[in-house]
C-alpha cells in the first residue's frame, strides 16, 4: 500500500508544478500583454496614469508583483475585476460558480447515463440494426459541435415548441433542461462508444460464459456481470470528458444567457479583464488537474495493478 | 494416426462403393503454396479500408470538398467579402428548382414572397445559397469558411505530426533518464487545459488564422508524443532493431530509417483524430468571436453571424450548419474506418 501512496504523493507534486506552472505563465503573458486595461488610454494625463498605477498597484516592479499576485492567489483572492464595476474578481466568480456547476454536473449525469445504456444495448445487439443505430448517434453526437446543437434545441423546444424558456437562469429547473441536454450530447457519444467497445470484450470472456452456463438471462448476464466491469475503464475518460463539458460550457452558457464562468470569462476576453481571465484560468486549470488526480487515486484503487506498476499505464 | 478413424465400420455398407473412386492423379497440388496474392502493409490497410462503405463514402465526399475548395479560389462565384448592400438578406435561388425556400421566396408576415423581385435582381443572376445582411454571397462565404477549416485542419496535423513524432520518438528511444525527464515534462503540460492555451494564445497574438494555428499547434502534439513513445518503447527490443545495430546503423538511423515507418499506422490514425478537433476548435473560437475577425469568414463566424438572425433568415445558419457538420462526420468516420484499417486489433 505503500507504494500507491509513494504514487498518490507524485502525482500531487506534479499537480502543484502544473499549477505553479500555468499560474506563472499567465502572469507573465498578462504582463506583457500589448494594450493597456485602461478603458481610454489615449485620454489619460501622465499624472492619471501614474494615480491609477498606483491604486492598482501596477507600478511595483514585477518580481514583487508577482509575490503579490502569487500570494494573494494562495488565499483565494484574484484582486479586482479592471472591467466590472471594481468588484473583487472573487466575489464575481463565486456567484456564477453554482450555474455552471450544476449544468457540468447534471450533463455529465444525463450524458453518461444515456451513452451507458446506448452502449450497453449496442455490445449485446452487436452488428445488428440497433448497434448501427446507436453508431450513428455516437458519430452524429461526436462530429456536431454543441453550439449548433444548442442553436437546434433552443429553436426547436424553445422558440417553435415553447416547452421550455428560450433562455436565461429564471426559471429554476426548467431554465437547466435545453443547456443541460446540449452539453451532455459530446459525453453521451463518448461514453456510449467506450462502453460498447468494453462491454463487446467483457461478454466474450469465460466468466460471462459461466454465467450464461448457469441459465442466467442474457439481461441479467449483460448488467450484473457484463456492465460492472465495463464500467472501470470508463473513469479514464471523466478527465477528457471534463474537459470538453468545459469547453462547451462557454458557448452553451452564452447562448442561453447562464450566468455561469463560462459567459464570464468570454465577457472578459471580449473586455480585457485581465485579472478576471486569470483567475478563470486558474480555476478552469485547478479543476482539470483535480479530476486527473482524483481520476488517478479512483482507477488505483479500482485496479490494483496500476498501485504496483506504479501508475504507468 | 495409423488406428482407423471410423469405428462403426456397420454404417458403411449404406454409402455405394462408386462414391470412393481414388483421386485422380493429374490432379495434384501443392499445399504449401500461399495462394493468397502477398500484400504489403499499405496495400492490406487499403483492402480493409476498402470494405469500409461509410468510410469509402466519406473518403469520397471529402476529397470532392477538397477538389472544390482548391477549385474555389480561382472560380469563387462571387468575393466571399465584396458587399453589395442592396442585395442584402436573400434568400437562396437555385435555378428550375420550385421549393419554397430555395427559388428565392422567403416568408413575410406568413406569406411566400419573392424577394428577388422585390429588389429587382435580374432574372439570370442566383445566389444559389442566398446572401448576408451586406449582400455578401453566401455560397463564396461558406466555401472561403470551409476553406479556413480545412487551412487549420492541414496546419494541425502538420504540427502534431513534427512535434509530436519528434519528441514521443526521442523519448521512447533515448530511454533512461532522457525519457524519464520527458515524460514529467509531459505529465505537467498535459495538465493544462488546451481552451486555456488557446485563449491565452489569442489575447497575446492577434487573432487570426495564424495564431489559432500555433495555438493548436502548442496544444495538439501531447496525445501524439505519448502514442508514439509507447510504441516505440515497444518497437525498439525487436529482432530488426537488434539487427541493424549488429549491422553497425548509426542511432539515429535506426530510428528514423526503422522505426518511424513501423508507426505509420498509428502516426496516420492519430493524425486523422486531431484534425476534426482542430476543425472543431476554429469554429468554436469563431463562435464565441475570439477567432477569425471580420470581415473574413469562417464556418465559425458564419454561424455565429447566422444564429443571430436564425428565425428570420434561416438560409443563414443552415448552410455553414451543414457543412462543419458534414466536414466533421466525414473526417470522423474515415478516421475511424483508417484506425480499423490500420490496426485490426483496436476495431470496436
Amino acid at each position: 500500500m505503500s507504494g500507491f501512496f509513494r504514487f498518490i504523493l507524485k502525482r500531487i507534486v506534479y499537480m502543484l508544478i502544473t499549477l505553479l506552472l500555468i499560474s506563472s505563465c499567465t502572469f507573465l503573458l498578462m504582463n506583457f500583454l500589448p494594450g493597456s486595461p485602461y478603458g481610454n488610454e489615449e485620454k489619460l494625463t501622465n499624472k492619471q496614469r501614474e494615480v491609477m498605477n498606483e491604486r492598482y498597484g501596477l507600478n511595483k516592479p514585477l518580481g514583487e508583483r508577482y509575490i503579490i499576485y502569487m500570494s494573494g492567489m494562495l488565499k483565494g483572492d484574484f484582486g479586482i475585476s479592471l472591467q466590472f464595476g471594481d468588484q473583487p474578481v472573487r466575489s464575481i466568480l463565486s456567484k456564477r460558480i453554482g450555474p455552471s456547476l450544476q449544468l457540468g454536473i447534471q450533463a455529465m449525469i444525463l450524458g453518461t447515463s444515456v451513452g451507458i445504456i446506448l452502449g450497453m444495448i449496442a455490445a449485446m445487439f452487436q452488428n445488428s440494426f440497433i448497434d448501427a443505430i446507436v453508431s450513428l448517434i455516437a458519430i452524429i453526437g461526436r462530429s456536431v459541435p454543441n453550439f449548433v446543437f444548442a442553436v437546434l434545441l433552443q429553436l426547436l423546444f424553445a422558440v417553435y415548441l415553447k416547452l421550455f424558456p428560450i433562455a436565461l437562469w429564471d426559471k429554476g429547473f426548467l431554465s437547466t433542461v435545453l443547456p443541460t441536454v446540449a452539453l451532455s450530447v459530446s459525453p453521451m457519444a463518448d461514453s456510449a462508444r467506450f462502453i460498447r467497445t468494453e462491454m463487446i470484450e467483457v461478454l466474450n470472456s469465460d466468466y460471462i460464459e459461466l454465467a450464461r452456463a448457469k441459465g442466467m438471462s442474457e439481461w441479467r448476464v449483460a448488467f450484473k456481470h457484463g456492465l460492472r466491469n465495463a464500467l472501470i475503464p470508463l473513469i479514464t475518460i471523466l478527465g477528457p470528458m471534463s474537459v470538453s463539458l468545459m469547453t462547451g460550457s462557454l458557448v452553451v452558457e452564452n447562448i442561453f444567457a447562464i450566468p455561469g464562468i463560462g459567459e464570464q470569462f468570454v465577457k472578459s476576453i471580449m473586455t480585457n479583464d485581465y485579472s478576471t481571465i486569470m483567475a478563470v484560468t486558474m480555476l478552469y486549470s485547478t479543476m482539470l488537474v483535480t479530476i486527473i488526480l482524483f481520476v488517478d487515486i479512483l482507477y488505483g484503487i479500482v485496479d490494483p495493478r496500476i498501485r504496483v506498476g506504479g501508475g504507468e499505464y | 494416426m495409423d488406428e482407423p478413424i471410423n469405428e462403426n465400420k456397420n454404417l458403411s455398407p449404406k454409402i455405394p462403393s462408386s462414391y470412393f473412386t481414388p483421386l485422380d492423379d493429374t490432379h495434384h497440388f501443392d499445399n504449401e503454396r500461399i495462394a493468397a496474392p502477398s500484400l504489403s502493409f499499405y496495400q492490406d490497410a487499403w483492402r480493409r479500408l476498402k470494405k469500409n462503405k461509410a468510410a469509402v463514402a466519406s473518403m469520397i465526399i471529402l476529397l470532392l470538398i477538397i477538389l472544390v475548395e482548391v477549385l474555389s479560389i480561382w472560380y469563387s462565384p462571387y468575393d466571399p467579402n465584396l458587399q453589395n448592400v442592396p442585395h442584402a438578406n436573400l434568400p437562396p435561388r437555385i435555378p428550375h428548382v420550385n421549393i419554397n425556400g430555395f427559388n428565392g421566396k422567403a416568408k413575410i408576415s406568413g406569406v411566400w414572397v419573392d424577394k428577388y423581385e422585390l429588389v429587382h435582381v435580374p432574372k439570370d443572376l442566383n445566389y444559389y445559397f442566398g446572401t448576408d445582411a451586406f449582400g455578401r454571397d453566401l455560397l463564396s462565404r461558406v466555401l472561403a469558411g470551409t476553406r479556413v477549416s480545412l487551412l487549420i485542419a492541414l496546419a494541425a496535423a502538420f504540427f502534431d505530426l513534427i512535434i509530436g513524432i519528434t519528441y514521443g520518438l526521442v523519448s521512447g528511444w533515448k530511454g533512461g533518464s532522457v525519457d524519464t525527464i520527458m515524460q514529467r515534462i509531459l505529465e505537467i503540460i498535459s495538465g493544462i487545459p488546451t481552451l486555456v492555451v488557446v485563449i491565452l494564445m489569442l489575447l497575446f497574438i492577434r487573432p487570426g488564422v495564424t495564431s489559432i494555428i500555433i495555438a493548436l499547434g502548442l496544444t495538439g502534439w501531447i496525445t501524439m508524443a505519448r502514442v508514439v513513445r509507447a510504441e516505440t518503447l515497444k518497437l525498439k527490443n525487436q529482432e530488426f532493431v537488434l539487427a541493424a545495430r549488429t549491422l553497425g546503423e548509426s542511432s539515429l538511423n535506426i530510428a528514423v530509417g526503422h522505426i518511424l515507418p513501423n508507426l505509420s499506422g498509428i502516426i496516420i490514425i492519430q493524425t486523422m483524430f486531431t484534425i476534426p478537433s482542430a476543425i472543431f476548435f476554429e469554429a468554436f473560437l469563431s463562435f464565441i468571436g475570439i477567432g477569425m475577425r471580420a470581415p473574413n469568414a469562417s464556418l465559425g463566424t458564419l454561424l455565429n453571424e447566422g444564429y443571430k438572425t436564425f428565425r428570420f433568415l434561416p438560409h443563414l445558419m443552415w448552410f455553414p450548419a451543414v457543412a462543419i457538420c458534414v466536414i466533421m462526420i466525414t473526417f470522423n468516420l474515415l478516421a475511424d474506418g483508417l484506425r480499423d484499417a490500420f490496426d485490426p486489433k483496436m476495431k470496436d
